[in-house]
């Protein structure tokens, strides 16, 4: 079964790290992905642009609206997602749990729908 | 035998509409045939067969079905392969069926279900309680209690929630997740959180009974200590109201009425608990009823020894409500105004503010130290808060004795 695993976390957190700090988070990453990849969970996944990029998109009444930014303000911010293969919730828990975010924000386990 | 049918069925629905056709297949067939030798295992064999049978059925409506049908029925095969023989009646006896049982305590207890989801779920399939049952005991409406079970099936299914006993990495965090549903279901019992009666014994006494299933099939430090603790509270029940259903409180409890025989084997599970060394809070919790179980009265109780133990509580589990029971504990160890003052920083951080237990606490401490008016405010604002009829009645007894005493 597959799970989207979505990373939230505080975006200004990540702004404020020095050289050092962000590229020790960029290594732990890595290795994790490696790690997945290895385990053969690992499907995709992508770390996305601040949420200072992002657009939302609504049609009520035909009339296609478009608005600055996400939905709702909070403290943390999507800031990027894997796609893993996971036995069942419990595989797919311990493979989020592992993911550095995990630590300083969290990760919400979502199955994928298949239809049909 | 539930919990059987969900592992060979893999669905809660489906399981429960097996067994509920099995039973009926039983009526019909054992009259004639005689009982079978192991009943258990006659039922549970064909309550898997029913299943199949009408997943077969509906199959001509939905294609998937067919699907679900075959591989149940070649599990259900290689299962009579391997015992060498497809008679019904010799499904796995002995660890198996505890095996099924701890997978639907811990699958009902899944930490990604809703608190609420969880207390329904184990009450409705491992306890058998049915839906209204369970919906008066939370005081919540039968369509509300229906909802919150459909609701942590599906997710239970969506999610592919497994049907198994967590793997020891993962135990200590599921474990939690288990004892923390027991314990809810024991506070509701044992200081309903509203309603005409102080307790709802029929809670307590499954959430004991869940607790004993639990030591017997985990015996768990933290198990043991819930579970003592359990029986050492639960045996002052008797005591806990009056005849006509008033609040009696520890201090003015006869006794003799306490059940000897629960406080006898509470204590030995607490030993038990405490020779895995490093107890936890459920063990701690269990220690200060053990000592209170041990006093004859409140006076010769060792009140030094309750408060060192919540100190250690407080730092492995740190809680406002701890704080608040080692404040009550400190006061009768160092007279009121310690305890006073440990209340009054708590309240004043702004927690526990909407708790009417903190309330009744300061108002007792200050009735005490003869501050008549501030006892009377603080009972007024625990008032507020509660809307248990036995508590209300209490505080307004306490109220009218100190407006009498002040005008």
């Amino acid at each position: 079964m597959k799970y989207l695993c979505l990373i939230y976390d505080n975006e200004s957190g990540a702004a404020g790290m020095t050289r050092e700090q962000g590229e020790a988070l960029m290594g732990e990453y890595f290795a994790f992905t490696e790690a997945i990849k290895k385990s053969g969970h690992y499907v995709g996944g992508n770390a996305l642009k601040p949420v200072s990029t992002a657009t939302t998109v609504r049609l009520r009444q035909g009339k296609l609206s478009t608005t600055d930014g996400p939905f709702a303000e909070t403290k943390e911010q999507l800031g990027g997602y894997y796609l893993i293969e996971a036995k069942d919730l419990n595989d797919a828990i311990q493979v989020a749990g592992k993911i550095p975010a995990a630590k300083t924000g969290s990760v919400e386990v979502r199955p994928i729908e298949v239809f049909g | 035998m539930l919990a059987t049918l969900i592992r060979l069925l893999g669905d809660f629905d489906r399981a429960e509409e097996a067994m509920h056709d099995a039973f009926t297949a039983a009526l019909d067939a054992w009259p004639r045939e005689g009982v079978p030798q192991n009943p258990r295992a006659w039922l549970v064999s064909t309550g898997r067969f029913k299943a199949i049978d009408k997943l077969r059925r509906n199959a001509r409506f939905d294609a998937a079905l067919s699907e679900v049908a075959e591989q149940l029925e070649a599990a259900a095969a290689a299962a009579s392969a391997v015992r060498g023989e497809g008679a019904p009646g010799e499904e796995a006896e002995g660890e198996g069926v505890d095996d099924d049982r701890l997978r639907l305590i811990f699958t009902c207890c899944h930490p990604a279900l809703s608190a609420d989801a969880r207390i329904a779920l184990t009450l409705r399939e491992v306890c058998g309680l049915e839906t209204e049952q369970i919906a008066r005991a939370f005081l919540t409406s039968a369509p509300t209690l229906a909802q919150r079970i459909v609701r942590a099936k599906g997710k239970i299914l969506d999610a592919r929630i497994p049907y198994q006993v967590p793997a020891l990495a993962e135990l200590p965090d599921r474990l939690d997740a288990v004892l923390h549903v027991i314990y809810l279901v024991f506070n509701e019992g044992y200081s309903a959180s509203g309603g005409d009666a102080l307790t709802r014994p029929d809670l307590s006494g499954e959430a004991i009974r869940l607790g004993r299933l639990l030591v017997d099939l985990l015996p768990e430090p933290e198990a043991i200590g819930l579970l003592a603790l359990m029986l050492l509270h639960d045996a002052r029940r008797p005591a806990r109201t009056s005849a006509d259903g008033e609040i009696v409180l520890l201090d003015a409890q006869d006794r003799s009425l306490w059940d000897r025989g629960q406080i006898d084997a509470g204590l030995g599970l607490v030993e038990r608990a405490l020779s895995f060394r490093r107890p936890g809070p459920y063990t701690l919790q269990a220690v200060i009823a053990a000592v209170h179980a041990q006093a004859s009265d409140s006076a010769t109780t060792d009140w030094a020894q309750i408060a060192g133990v919540y100190d250690v509580l407080l730092r492995i589990d740190p809680s406002p409500v701890v704080e608040l029971n080692r404040a009550v504990a400190i006061a009768m160890r160092d007279g009121p105004h310690a305890g006073l003052a440990i209340i009054d920083r708590i309240l004043a951080r702004r927690e526990l503010t909407d708790y009417h237990l903190a309330h009744t606490a300061r108002a007792d401490l200050c009735r005490r130290l003869g501050r008549t008016a501030d006892a009377v405010s603080a009972y007024e604002r625990a008032l507020a808060l509660t809307t248990q009829a036995p508590q209300r009645r209490f505080i307004e007894r306490r109220l009218a004795e100190l407006r009498s005493s002040l005008s």
